[in-house]
């Protein structure tokens, strides 16, 4: 008997007593004001961030970005924050972006409990670039935000149409800040791996 | 099989009094982190219920969420594998790397390889198998095991990060600052990053739904690890999947605010299908856990979604560490499910527990850790594996308590000998209690003497 069909068995043997699945459809916190809400949290969890009018106060923040890090090499997905000069569409090993010092980068939708922004490959061919990069900025329009972890789930749902909310891009994250380790001796240290600051700039017209 | 009984293999830990001290500090403070963040939700408990109550049904019909979750896992691309044990896990990684020529391998956290012993197998068959979380990473260039779930390396000082750090980073001699640690580690880790032909995660959660999985990490080593190689293997213990991805914002909500306080991970990533022109492997492991479910005492302890919240209020765990469990998920769950696999091994576990019941008032998936140790107990009990001396000593107990007389005679002898007999009389090797702490002072009479005296008094004022 194969592995698969042994331990399916087994899993069929001892079953308890069937319990009912049940329905999310509940009063969940929300916000008045999910944008100042998820400040509050983007900041606890050492990110920053602001709501910017037109494309040219984008420019202005990105630009104080790129000045405070010294970054160099600039991969931008966002043409109206920033050209940039690395361009992420012609790679094709996503270990040619290994020096890339700042990602300007699409977010989907953000979260205001917990300042979590869903990012994926819908615009972004190579996912590291949200990784690997040592600076990452996401921009995200500024109706694009859902109180909880359910709305946001269910904003999913619903934007994919019936289909499958991953569609072609194969994965999704929520990203919440940068990254972060307290492994020795409890001590928060940002920039562990992945990103050392994360901006969150929402887009106003 | 050798068995080590936890309270001697936490000699060495409650030895070192400041460190021990700190240890027990520093996950109060994640508790009490943990606790500020559920009153800041108003519906932590509906969450906790619900969580509770999705994994109850999931167990419930687990057969057919595995063969849901393999039938959508294979559509979007990836290759389903399945693992009775351990050694068949670790065969099956093995051959996926040797076949592909795989040499350098990068790991994100994962317990469940902790608990097959897939480093040391690859290792001897040539792998270079590289933990990436920085804890884990710590951990593993002290040739040591995780002593937390969730905090790997929290049993270690920052002195001796630096002097590892010194010996295989050649960072300055004596530099303990935390922040220049990690950016050495950082600096090495990216090259591992880069040159690593495959990459490994565990997995906190399986979607039956969509056949997809999600990694939650605060570093972001499993995004890194995953991003990059063309080949990327999950082992995902059978216990993990849920129903629906809409189930998920029960579970994130509770995840990270019980394991560290948090109100989400930095990075919870769902696979969904490997990258294009890349593989996904999934290795579905059972290793004890068909075992676990068989048993109507302890098949709840499924639910468990590894948090670490048990761990971090748990008086015991808290002064003992990690390592005097002597497996790789310690704490009050772990006394818990290791005993199910090897019952005389792990026989003193759910001694290592005041019954107090704090785990159960934090577990975000109302496990009843407490009632599930006091079954243990009697489980180990009834198999003929106490200690003699526990065994002897209960049966005592048991007598003096059953015998009015014998137990007035105990009392009073208690009473006397504390008070009055010479100090070694009291405190000696028969007398594990008294080696750290003193015998409490005796009462001048018993509750029996009191309760005699006052109703003498009573009399004449009720006749």
């Amino acid at each position: 008997m194969s592995s698969r069909d042994h331990i399916l068995r087994e899993v069929r043997r001892s079953l308890p007593a069937d319990a009912p699945l049940p329905s999310l459809d509940r009063q969940w916190t929300r916000y008045e004001d999910p944008h100042a809400q998820f400040f509050e949290i983007l900041r606890g969890v050492g990110g920053a961030g602001r709501i910017v009018a037109g494309e040219q106060q984008l420019r202005e923040e990105i630009d104080r970005v790129i000045a405070a890090i010294g970054a160099k090499q600039i991969c931008s997905v966002i043409p109206e924050a920033t050209a940039g000069n690395v361009d992420i569409a012609a790679i094709e090993d996503p270990h040619d972006l290994a020096s890339v010092d700042l990602a300007i980068l699409p977010g989907e939708l953000a979260v205001a409990e917990n300042a979590a922004v869903w990012v994926n490959g819908a615009r972004v061919r190579q996912r590291v670039a949200y990784f690997l990069s040592q600076h990452v900025v996401l921009v995200i329009p500024h109706e694009r935000i859902a109180s909880n972890m359910h709305e946001a789930y269910a904003w999913l749902q619903q934007s994919a149409d019936g289909g499958s909310p991953f569609g072609e891009t194969t994965w999704g994250t929520f990203m919440s800040g940068p990254s972060k380790t307290a492994d020795i001796e409890q001590a928060l240290v940002i920039g562990a791996h992945g990103a050392r600051s994360l901006h969150v700039f929402f887009t106003k017209p | 099989m050798q068995t080590q009984e936890h309270p001697s293999a936490a000699d060495a830990f409650v030895a070192d009094d400041a460190h021990a001290h700190w240890h027990d500090q520093a996950l109060w403070f994640i508790r009490a982190k943990r606790d500020k963040c559920a009153h800041g939700l108003p519906e932590w408990e509906e969450l906790r219920e619900l969580a509770a109550q999705i994994k109850q049904h999931t167990i419930a019909r687990l057969g057919d969420y595995l063969e849901q979750f393999e039938r959508n896992a294979t559509r979007l691309g990836a290759v389903v594998h399945w693992a009775r044990d351990a050694a068949e896990h670790n065969a099956i990684v093995l051959k996926l790397l040797q076949e592909r020529s795989v040499r350098r391998l990068v790991k994100s956290k994962s317990m469940l390889t902790e608990e097959c012993g897939l480093n040391p197998f690859l290792e001897q068959h040539g792998i270079e198998v590289t933990d990436t979380d920085l804890g884990e990473w710590i951990v593993q260039l002290r040739h040591e095991h995780p002593s937390h779930i969730v905090l790997p390396a929290i049993h270690i000082k920052k002195e001796d990060v630096g002097e590892l750090f010194h010996r295989e980073l050649g960072t300055e001699k004596g530099a303990t600052d935390p922040a220049y640690l990690t950016e050495a580690a950082r600096h090495r880790l990216r090259e591992k990053f880069l040159a690593a032909e495959a990459g490994l995660t565990g997995v906190n959660f399986g979607i039956a739904e969509t056949g997809g999985f999600v990694v939650c990490t605060n570093e972001g080593n499993s995004d890194l690890g995953t991003s990059l190689p063309p080949i990327h293997i999950a082992s995902m213990g059978i216990e993990k999947l849920i129903p629906r991805l809409d189930d998920m914002g029960v579970f994130l909500r509770l995840l990270a605010r019980s394991a560290t306080g948090q109100p989400i991970t930095a990075y919870s990533t769902h696979y969904h299908g490997p990258r294009p022109g890349c593989e996904l492997h999934i290795v579905l492991v059972d290793n004890g856990r068909t075992k676990l479910l068989a048993s109507e005492e302890f098949r709840n302890s499924l639910r468990c979604i590894r948090c670490g919240a048990c761990l971090n209020t748990c008086p015991v765990y808290r002064r003992s560490g990690g390592h005097s469990y002597g497996v790789s998920v310690a704490g009050p769950i772990g006394s818990i499910v290791n005993p199910s696999r090897d019952p005389e091994k792990h026989r003193s576990l759910p001694f290592a527990c005041t019954l107090c019941g704090s785990c159960a008032d934090v577990c975000p998936v109302k496990i009843d850790l407490p009632n599930q140790l006091l079954s243990w107990r009697k489980r180990i009990a009834d198999l003929g594996l106490i200690e003699p001396s526990k065994r002897r000593l209960m049966r005592l107990a048991g007598r003096i308590l059953s015998t009015p007389r014998l137990y007035a005679f105990a009392g009073k002898a208690g009473r006397t000998l504390l008070r009055f007999a010479p100090r070694w009389v009291v405190y000696n090797r028969f007398n594990p209690w008294g080696r750290q702490r003193e015998m409490p002072l005796p009462p001048k009479e018993s509750f029996r003497q009191w309760h005699s005296r006052q109703s003498r008094d009573d009399k004449p004022s009720s006749s």
